[in-house]
């Protein structure tokens, strides 16, 4: 008898404890600021465009980070469970570690498909979907097509008209300022657009090759012609008989220009540049990337100076 | 969902002919531009059309949709599903399985296998993984010993998980094992994600938060074999593994940590650690957890753990036992991994620190254990390690097991993993054993989250 009641009295220890905690803690303070919690920095530098002083924003990757395998660290939690809007890439981009944080962060307003979950997949122009049977043995493959979508600045509009009509519906009352922050985002695109339109013009048609398939519609978008990956499958590192390959392809096509992403090793992309006299540029697909490339217009004005000038000197 | 497909046709169809028809009717160069700016429009709302069909397909639309990171595509859930559905393009109803199974009500044939994608869309997440381990070496350990040997060679485990989101409130999980000579149910719990205050509550069989290796599972340890801590001390490869319900919330701590405290009851049975033989031997197992960000690629994870339950100890002289187990937990983890070459380097060191309290006839017995252990990793695919093994036994806490272990670990994918262990035992009776256990893991179906 003594035992069971002891025995009750933990498990009540417990529970209550737990309880209390629940009760006692500070709530949620309601601030006039909405707390938006990204995956990557680029969904962060385009839901600050539009979200401008009525949000706090903080991303979960950092922008020199691969962004397919980034740790699920408790201390993501803190942020996410003070979260009203969590925006993601989608198209599994974050499936080895953001499904887990979600489930574990006691916040139901971001949970998938209620109102604080935003798929930002879903406004963009998503290219490379496989259209026949999808299987592992092309690699590491995104079935719903490739996720490295921001990298063209008309997705870039459309995802933030997308996250400003997100912003619009879980705070209302500040609509005609998302609205406003908006149309003049979409200005000021388009204004920079031009600009690295007519810089990048000079170059179309350019051939170039990429350590992972995350180029594709920044390619599509300045015309540029995409011709090999440094690895042989989404995914898998570089084998001697694939760059083997691909130093071959290079020099037939006669293709002068090697872009790494900055968390990939430089020895397979620096060989490859030894033996077909291509530059090896490392890129950046996130802001971030860079200490000073701080928002998604640098990220362009970085990455499209540093194109134009290996173009010019790989002429 | 099939009118927005047609939309997007009708759109595709039009955008040409429309193209050509005020092209043909008109030259000028304003009209060029007005043209242009339609045709950019048309493309807007294509794009946007594409969006909306796709988060359809992967049913994200509505409430009970599924997240693209935890559903797999269609196309991929076809892929895994492919031998059991038929891929006929209409909706045939199948006549047999329903023959033999169910009896159609009403005259109305269930529709089974339908053929829309979408129907799939919304089927749980699949995957298995598959655990072959093979064993050389002499080990010629007395059977009285919690640790026995490894076969020759076995298909040790085959785990099957399905999961997907329940509702609006809820997901669930299940963890069907199969081993060689039956089907274990590993785990199988649902999540409730959506309660207030910041409570998550799950239900169902599930490891129990004891410690850090306890809610592993066996292809997320960095080892072929468990700790002889675990064997010795903790119920072995199943550990404290049971029917209950746990509740865990983070509480507020200050300077950045995250602490987080779990609360679970189960019914009592827990290979030879515990054992309910009645109602009310319920056992309690409490875990509190705190963790710190030391620098953005290095972080220390620490945890206390504490269980508690009837043994079996007095099952032999009455039907009822009162004999008690106590177990106390210390983990402690330190992670490096460089963010810029997250995907090449990183170390990984824990130690994990267990003591057991068991009554029994004659005498209590108090057991202490521990292990320590560290796993670096050499470049994308190779890892190596090395684990020291330190254990007293439970039922009998004179006899301590020791041991060391030197692991080499090589991934060719995501998906597959083999490796080998030299293991080197020292048996409390005296026997020695050297051992090479190798280990092929290998994965398919849907893209499971990366251990942490």
């Amino acid at each position: 008898m003594y035992k069971s009641r002891s025995r009750y009295r933990v498990v009540l220890v417990i529970v209550l404890s737990l309880l209390l905690g629940a009760v006692f803690s500070p709530t949620r303070v309601e601030a006039k600021k909405l707390n938006v919690v990204t995956s990557t920095t680029d969904m962060a530098a385009l839901t600050q465009e539009v979200g401008g002083d009525k949000v706090n924003v903080e991303s979960i990757a950092k922008g020199y980070q691969d962004p397919h395998f980034v740790e699920a660290k408790p201390s993501f939690l803190l942020k996410l469970r003070q979260a009203d809007l969590l925006v993601t890439v989608g198209l599994q981009l974050e499936i080895g570690w953001l499904p887990p944080l979600v489930n574990q962060s006691g916040n139901p307003r971001i949970q998938v498909g209620a109102q604080g979950y935003l798929d930002a997949s879903q406004f963009a122009e998503i290219l490379d979907i496989p259209t026949g049977p999808v299987t592992r043995a092309m690699g590491d493959v995104h079935p719903l097509g490739n996720p490295h979508y921001w990298l063209d600045p008309d997705n870039g509009r459309r995802i933030a008209k997308g996250i400003s009509a997100k912003l619009s519906e879980v705070d209302p009352g500040d609509s005609a300022y998302f609205q406003e922050r908006f149309q003049d985002f979409d200005k000021r695109l388009t204004a920079a657009e031009q600009k690295w339109d007519a810089e990048m013009k000079p170059f179309h048609g350019r051939k170039l090759v990429t350590y992972h398939n995350s180029f594709p519609n920044f390619a599509k978008h300045f015309h540029l012609n995409v011709i090999g990956y440094v690895e042989p499958r989404p995914g898998i590192p570089p084998t001697p008989s694939h760059t083997i390959e691909l130093i071959g392809l290079m020099k037939r096509e006669n293709c002068k220009l090697v872009l790494v992403e900055p968390y990939f090793d430089l020895k397979t992309p620096n060989s490859i540049g030894a033996a077909t006299g291509a530059k090896v540029v490392v890129y950046l697909p996130s802001v971030g990337g860079e200490k000073d490339v701080t928002d998604y217009f640098k990220l362009f004005d970085y990455d499209i100076a540093l194109l134009t000038k290996a173009f010019q000197e790989t002429q | 969902m099939k009118y927005i497909w047609f939309a997007a046709l009708a759109v595709l169809v039009a955008l040409p002919l429309f193209a050509q028809q005020t092209s043909a009717s008109q030259g000028g160069a304003p009209d060029t531009a007005a043209l242009e700016q339609r045709i950019k429009d048309l493309e807007e709302r294509l794009i946007a059309l594409e969006g909306q069909v796709r988060m359809l397909k992967s049913g994200q639309a509505g409430a009970t949709g599924q997240p693209g990171a935890a559903q797999p595509a269609p196309a991929a859930t076809e892929a895994v599903q492919a031998p059991p559905s038929p891929a006929a393009p209409a909706p045939t109803p199948l006549p047999t399985p329903v023959a033999e199974g169910v009896a159609p009500v009403g005259g109305q044939l269930p529709n089974y296998g339908g053929a829309s994608a979408s129907a799939k869309a919304l089927n749980p997440d699949i995957s298995v993984i598959g655990d072959f381990i093979g064993a050389a070496g002499t080990n010629s350990a007395l059977p009285l010993a919690t640790m026995q040997p490894f076969p020759s060679m076995q298909m040790h485990e085959s785990e099957v998980g399905l999961q997907a989101i329940i509702d609006p409130y809820a997901r669930g999980d299940f963890f069907i094992s199969f081993g060689e000579e039956g089907v274990n149910l590993e785990e199988g719990y649902i999540t409730f994600t959506a309660l207030p205050a910041g409570l998550v509550a799950k239900a169902g069989k599930m490891r129990s938060a004891f410690g850090k290796v306890n809610t592993m599972h066996n292809h997320v340890l960095p080892w072929i074999d468990r700790p002889f801590v675990t064997t010795n001390l903790v119920g072995g490869e199943d550990g404290i593994d049971d029917a209950g319900f746990s509740i865990q919330r983070i509480l507020p701590a200050p300077k950045g940590i995250f602490l987080e405290a779990t609360g679970q009851v189960f019914r009592g049975d827990a290979g030879d650690v515990f054992k309910a033989s009645q109602r009310s031997d319920v056992s309690t197992v409490a875990h509190l957890r705190a963790y710190k960000d030391i620098t953005e690629s290095t972080n220390l994870d620490f945890g206390l753990s504490y269980a508690r339950g009837h043994n079996d100890a007095g099952a032999v002289i009455s039907l009822s036992s009162d004999f008690l187990t106590q177990l106390y937990g210390i983990d402690a983890t330190v992670r490096w991994k460089p963010l810029r070459r997250s995907i090449y380097h990183s170390f990984v060191g824990r130690s994990e620190l267990i003591w057991s309290q068991r009554q029994q006839p004659l005498r209590e017995q108090r057991a202490f254990g521990f292990y320590t252990s560290g796993d670096y990793q050499l470049g994308r695919r190779w890892f190596v390690g090395g684990r020291y093994d330190w254990s007293e036994r439970s039922h009998f806490a004179n006899l301590t097991d020791k041991g060391a272990s030197a692991v080499l670990t090589y991934w060719p994918s995501e998906f597959s993993q083999l490796r080998g262990q030299y293991r080197f035992t020292k048996y409390a009776e005296g026997i020695n054993a050297n051992e090479l256990l190798m280990q092929l893991i290998f994965s398919l179906g849907a893209h499971g989250a990366h251990p942490f």
